[in-house]
């Protein structure tokens, strides 16, 4: 829950118009841009101390608040 | 052989024929082994590459794959023992690491022999001019490289295969002669499209039964495709020659010439190969990635990258920008940045600095010369300006809705386009950046030097019925372009009687014949992306 809202912070600081609950195609709706996403995946890594590589790099990963909240512990939990 | 040569008509026919006489299980066997044929057609040395490619990339990412495996079964073995956590992320690291060694040490030897035969002059160039601007008076001698046709094509699409299984995007194919058929396939070995291994294996492995349907459909691209490149661009090609061999007369006015001749030779010269292409693959029943979306008619620089040459520009996009773009390095560059100067310069770093060497790569990937270097870099930069001026378009666009809504305001974004973008490829034909750029200078410096008389385009080298031909023929590629923003044209045809049909197909074949342009041999120029 704790990772959901951190993440949810993070996302608010790139697009603060979305709702993060009901969105589920942040990617393939074009929301977040190839900007958004690099710069997400550094916050990420940053926040969590998780290391988000090209093999996690897909936009089903991206698409949602609840599927990133799922790749970082995924990913915490190595 | 070149794709459209009477002998590659020949040859598909022959490999045809085999191929549905054989069991369709075997079907792919018929097509390794014409692909093998037809590249030893160019050489034996081509095998050779072609094969190192093939080997060095199947091996490793069978050992990779057999790595992942072994390190999920250690793994999931740790977790029932009750292992920690922290025990297992160590092995699963240590694992990876060794993976991605084995990966990058494939990648970069593979890269090395592409580096080496294509751009070894570049660097015995550049290496002569240090040393003679530093005065050592050492000058090494230029090499006589060979270049494998293709080779820049399939190593992509191998490289792509191998970073796809590394990343678990794409399942190992354990059949060596499997793989070989993926990475060699004939049709788009010459020029692409750059296909991925998940969307072309099944298709391409399947074994295809005769489809009457396909096969013509198959015959008709293919005939398209041939009227585009020998009716229209190997005709034009004369004038566009002309124009650059000559550039200190052809300034002014005649830049712009050059500017729209070579859009259209280029266009119809490359689109006119991938339909040969994809319609070959189609005689057999496998279906290859479009490669072009009407280009001309994006309306900004980076729709037009997302238009032409698709299979390239995507690959670009997921095997360098992303994975470079969210690389380490980059990661702790765009945390400094944030850290330092805020959210809106940290969102920019990664992404501009990934831009930069994309378009650098892209630039240098399309000739060894400085010149394709700064066209690239000049992609990219003007891409990242449309970017920051996105957010004032988008308030232009809300302030006035009726004007940037309306037909012309559009007419004027697609010409905008194909200026820009036709402006770019003066850096194709130039013999340098700075004559590149001094031709485009004359458009505005000497524009009233000479007038666009007849006998001026005469003196191009065609005549006035050449000229009609190309003109006749580019409306027709632009018409089936307006066609096809609403329909495909295929569908667009069959709705309309059948007498129209074969004869739309008829005075398509028998232009072809009658107006194509024939070397020796019946043989066509080489196609302008063959040399990549």
């Amino acid at each position: 829950m704790e990772t959901k809202e951190r993440i949810r912070e993070i996302l608010l600081e790139l697009h603060d118009d979305v709702d993060y609950d009901r969105e589920d195609c942040l990617v393939g709706g074009k929301i977040l841009d190839s900007f958004d996403l690099v710069t997400l995946v550094a916050e990420l890594g940053q926040e969590f101390g998780i290391d988000i590589t090209a093999e996690d790099f897909v936009p089903e990963n991206f698409n949602s608040l609840d599927a990133l909240a799922a790749m970082a512990e995924r990913l915490m939990e190595g | 052989m070149s794709f459209t040569s009477l002998s590659f008509l020949f040859f598909v026919a022959a490999v045809c024929a085999v191929y549905y006489l054989f069991p369709v299980r075997y079907r792919w066997v018929v097509l390794l082994a014409a692909s093998y044929l037809f590249y030893a057609s160019q050489g034996w040395q081509c095998m050779v590459f072609l094969l190192v490619a093939t080997v060095t990339v199947y091996l490793t990412a069978a050992v990779v794959s057999r790595m992942q495996e072994n390190t999920d079964r250690v793994l999931q073995e740790m977790s029932g023992k009750g292992v920690s956590g922290e025990k297992r992320k160590k092995y699963k690291a240590g694992r990876k690491k060794r993976a991605k060694h084995l990966v990058t040490v494939c990648i970069v030897s593979n890269l090395c022999i592409l580096a080496a035969l294509k751009y070894l002059n570049f660097g015995i160039d550049n290496l002569n001019r240090i040393t003679a601007f530093l005065g050592w008076g050492m000058q090494a001698a230029y090499r006589d490289m060979f270049l494998p046709l293709g080779i820049s094509f399939y190593m992509f699409q191998s490289i792509g295969y191998l970073l796809d299984v590394y990343w678990k995007r794409a399942q190992v194919q354990k059949n060596f002669f499997i793989f070989a058929l993926f990475v060699s396939f004939f049709p788009q070995i010459g020029q692409g499209p750059i296909s991925r291994y998940a969307s072309l294996s099944e298709t391409l492995y399947a074994g295809h039964s005769f489809d009457a349907v396909q096969v013509r459909y198959g015959l008709e691209r293919i005939l398209w495709g041939v009227f585009k490149k020998l009716v229209i661009a190997d005709r034009i090609a004369v004038a566009v020659q002309s124009l650059t061999a000559a550039p200190g007369y052809y300034r002014g006015k005649f830049v712009v010439v050059l500017m729209v001749f070579y859009a259209v030779q280029l266009y119809c010269d490359f689109t006119g190969g991938i339909d040969v292409t994809i319609g070959v693959a189609q005689l057999f029943g496998v279906k290859l990635a479009e490669n072009f979306m009407r280009p001309f008619f994006a309306e900004s620089i980076k729709e037009y990258w997302r238009r032409w040459h698709i299979t390239m520009g995507t690959w670009f996009r997921d095997y360098v920008f992303y994975p470079f773009s969210i690389s380490r390095p980059l990661r702790k560059l765009t945390a400094f940045v944030k850290k330092h100067f805020g959210m809106p310069a940290a969102k920019r770093v990664s992404v501009y600095t990934a831009t930069i060497v994309l378009w650098a790569a892209t630039g240098i990937w399309h000739g060894a010369y400085w010149r394709f270097v700064v066209w690239g870099l000049m992609n990219g930069i003007i891409i990242l300006i449309s970017q920051e001026l996105e957010p004032l378009y988008k308030r232009f666009r809300r302030r006035f809705p009726k004007l940037t809504g309306g037909m012309p305001y559009r007419a004027f974004m697609v010409a905008r386009t194909f200026l820009l973008m036709s402006s770019l490829r003066l850096f194709d034909n130039a013999r340098g950046c700075r004559d590149a750029f001094i031709s485009f200078w004359s458009i505005f410096s000497q524009w009233g030097r000479r007038a666009l008389t007849a006998q001026e385009f005469l003196d191009l080298g065609l005549t006035a019925a050449d000229y009609v031909i190309v003109a006749a023929g580019a409306l027709v590629v632009f018409s089936v372009s307006i066609i096809q923003r609403k329909q495909p044209v295929r569908e667009w045809l069959g709705q309309k009687p059948f007498f129209v049909q074969y004869a739309v197909l008829l005075a398509l074949f028998l232009s072809v014949l009658l107006f194509g342009i024939y070397g020796i041999g019946f043989d066509s120029a080489g196609f302008i992306y063959n040399q990549f």
